[in-house]
């Protein structure tokens, strides 16, 4: 069964993206670490955090893709998901800061003393062990997911409809997590982190080894997504995508299908939250803007929906731009510069950077299998005068 | 075989008393009709006779105010949804044609195909050589074999019409509800649809609405006349032709 699964979602270009996204895995932190520091060649350990933080990205675009673009999903809430997998990993980070916090409580994070918390919320509770953590950046957005999505799904909820309470749900756990008395540490969120799993999270290898997890995340993570998109519930997927009603009358229930891929998809933007986290050092509401999911999905449209590796490449090409123009004297215009990003990529390449490479390289390479195909044909043809 | 409930009608198909109105306006009035197995129904009407909705009806994508609508005499259509009522083996072809047009004619097929249609079933799904033998007879019966992995969207009106009732054989349902077929057919095309028709009636039950009334003639089949969501005249092609009532609001003199 596995053999055959991978053959089906390995095609050419999938390999190559595979293999780029594992090369760089490689050499990056390698780089970093054994080649001297100031050499040409030598990527910066700020570098490392910096492109840890854009695979993250691709890791979430790849989760809306492939409820965006497979099934027709818009989703502008999944910067929720991503944030919620943050704050679970935030949270073991910081019941392993102990008491080596401001207020050298072993027990209770410092906001909570500042916040003259008793005890420990129940909900914090099993934070401490990483494994639990671990399972709760899983859990938590995808319990979300499956109850938003069981509720919305069933009562047919498609289109701008769920797209807009897709942006209310962000946007009221925004409000909820700004709060003090929520526990998790109101507009500060949580930071000052110090060890994960007994590692410096500062230290370069610690870095190193977390952007090395995060392309191992991106690799798996695309894996996942390739297996579903070319099984057959792939095409039932995109069957659902075009013509959702005729999918029922077909007999297939399309909210069960909706729901899979959307518990999916949370879960994984939950993991790219919880890489994010340790390699930025904080997690705070901010991460719920409504702002921020849309970000994710103009990506998407930019990289090319529907196709995967569009959407990786979009998070990271949009990211880089972003980083380049706002550490610039242009700062102040970059959300002018993404909107006109957004608006030319509508209008000039509705099918997104892979997507037009691939219109335009499909009959191209098509048309060479025809001539050669052709003169193959020729060639078994062509001894018939002579019989 | 359903033992459950006394059978009350030896029908596939029964409907009795069918109420619908949409804000005010009756879309179905007091709607009777029954389909024998085996049958092939043909049914004309203007339009806004109710042939649409009828269908929505029995395809559980409209519940009705009042009536009762039973399948195979013992399962009530109007407590269940369309995913449960395409399960249950009623197959239905739109009257604009709606295929899935960014997939090829090959995939079409194979969504159709009445295989388990869980999610966990389409996951792991692996072809059979049953089920790629079916798709082979399906795509030489609607001869599009030589076009299986061009893309449905690029199929001309006609082929679209033809992929429809292929993936309606696909699905193999025991009632087939077939809606103008023929629409933007050249003649020869309607002509070897209404063959097609006749050939899977040998084992289907089928209902088919149609404005074309040659193709109906063709057909040769017991017809329905529906006026203002009613059954307004019932009976063979020539009788229900010679019906007064049936001239005056449909046929015209």
């Amino acid at each position: 069964m596995t053999p055959h699964v991978l053959t089906r979602s390995l095609d050419r270009s999938a390999t190559v993206f595979l293999l780029i996204v594992a090369g760089l895995g490689v050499l990056i932190p390698l780089s970093n670490l054994l080649l001297p520091s100031g050499s040409m060649f030598q990527v910066p350990t700020y570098l490392v955090a910096l492109f840890g933080k854009y695979v993250c990205y691709a890791i979430l675009a790849l989760s809306i893709d492939l409820i965006w673009g497979y099934c027709g999903i818009l989703s502008l809430g999944h910067g929720a998901f991503f944030a919620l997998g943050g704050y679970a990993m935030g949270m073991y980070l910081m019941r392993q800061i102990g008491s080596r916090g401001v207020y050298g409580n072993p027990i209770l994070p410092d906001f909570m003393v500042f916040l003259n918390y008793p005890s420990l919320p129940w909900y914090w509770y099993g934070f401490d062990m990483f494994w639990f953590a671990a399972l709760m950046v899983l859990v938590v957005p995808g319990l979300l997911a499956f109850c938003f999505g069981w509720l919305a799904f069933r009562s047919r909820v498609t289109g701008v409809y769920l797209s807009i309470i897709t942006q209310a749900m962000t946007y009221a756990l925004l409000l909820a997590f700004f709060r003090n008395d929520f526990g998790f540490g109101g507009n500060n969120g949580l930071t000052d982190f110090k060890d994960i799993l007994g590692f410096n999270v500062q230290a370069d290898g610690t870095r190193a080894a977390l952007f090395i997890l995060s392309c191992l995340a991106l690799i798996i993570a695309f894996l996942i997504c390739r297996a579903v998109v070319t099984s057959k519930l792939g095409k039932v997927l995109i069957a659902i995508r075009d013509a959702e009603s005729r999918t029922r009358f077909l007999g297939y229930r399309v909210e069960s299908y909706k729901l899979f891929v959307f518990t999916l998809s949370a879960c994984m933007a939950g993991v790219a939250g919880a890489l994010y986290v340790p390699q930025i050092g904080i997690i705070n509401p901010g991460e719920f803007a409504p702002g921020n999911s849309i970000e994710a999905v103009i990506w998407v449209a930019v990289g090319g929906r529907g196709t995967l590796i569009g959407a990786a490449l979009g998070a990271i090409v949009v990211n880089y731009a972003k980083t380049v123009f706002t550490s610039g004297p242009l700062a102040p215009y970059w959300l002018f510069m993404l909107g006109a990003l957004f608006i030319l990529v509508t209008l000039l390449l509705p099918k997104g950077i892979i997507g037009t490479f691939n219109a335009w390289y499909e009959p191209w390479s098509a048309r060479r299998l025809n001539a050669e195909s052709a003169a193959r044909e020729d060639g078994i043809s062509a001894p018939k005068p002579a019989e | 075989m359903n033992a459950m409930n006394t059978r009350t009608t030896s029908a596939l198909l029964y409907l009795d008393g069918v109420h619908v109105s949409f804000d005010g306006f009756h879309a179905i009035n007091n709607l009777s009709l029954t389909l024998e197995p085996g049958e092939m129904r043909a049914i004309i009407g203007p339009n806004g006779a109710g042939k649409t909705t009828m269908m929505d009806i029995i395809t559980g994508k409209t519940k009705p105010d009042e009536g009762v609508v039973l399948f195979d005499g013992v399962t009530d259509l109007t407590r269940l949804d369309e995913t449960r009522i395409a399960e249950l083996g009623i197959g239905r072809k739109f009257q604009k044609p709606t295929v899935f047009e960014s997939q090829t004619i090959e995939d079409n097929l194979l969504l159709a195909l009445n295989v388990d249609h869980s999610v966990k079933g389409t996951l792991f799904w692996r072809g059979s050589k049953p089920d790629a033998e079916r798709i082979e007879r399906v795509l030489e019966t609607i001869r599009l074999k030589d076009s299986r992995t061009k893309l449905a969207g690029s199929l001309s009106h006609g082929q679209k019409q033809w992929l429809e009732i292929g993936m309606l054989l696909a699905q193999d349902p025991k009632l087939l509800l077939v809606d103008e077929p023929v629409a933007g057919m050249t003649d020869v095309e309607t002509h070897q649809t209404a063959e097609l028709l006749k050939e899977i009636n040998k084992d289907k039950t089928i209902m088919v609405v149609e404005h074309d009334m040659t193709f109906v003639r063709e057909l040769g089949v017991k017809v329905t006349c529906l006026h203002e969501g009613t059954v307004l005249a019932e009976g063979t092609i020539d009788q229900v032709s010679r019906n007064d009532r049936v001239v005056e609001v449909y046929l015209g003199r």
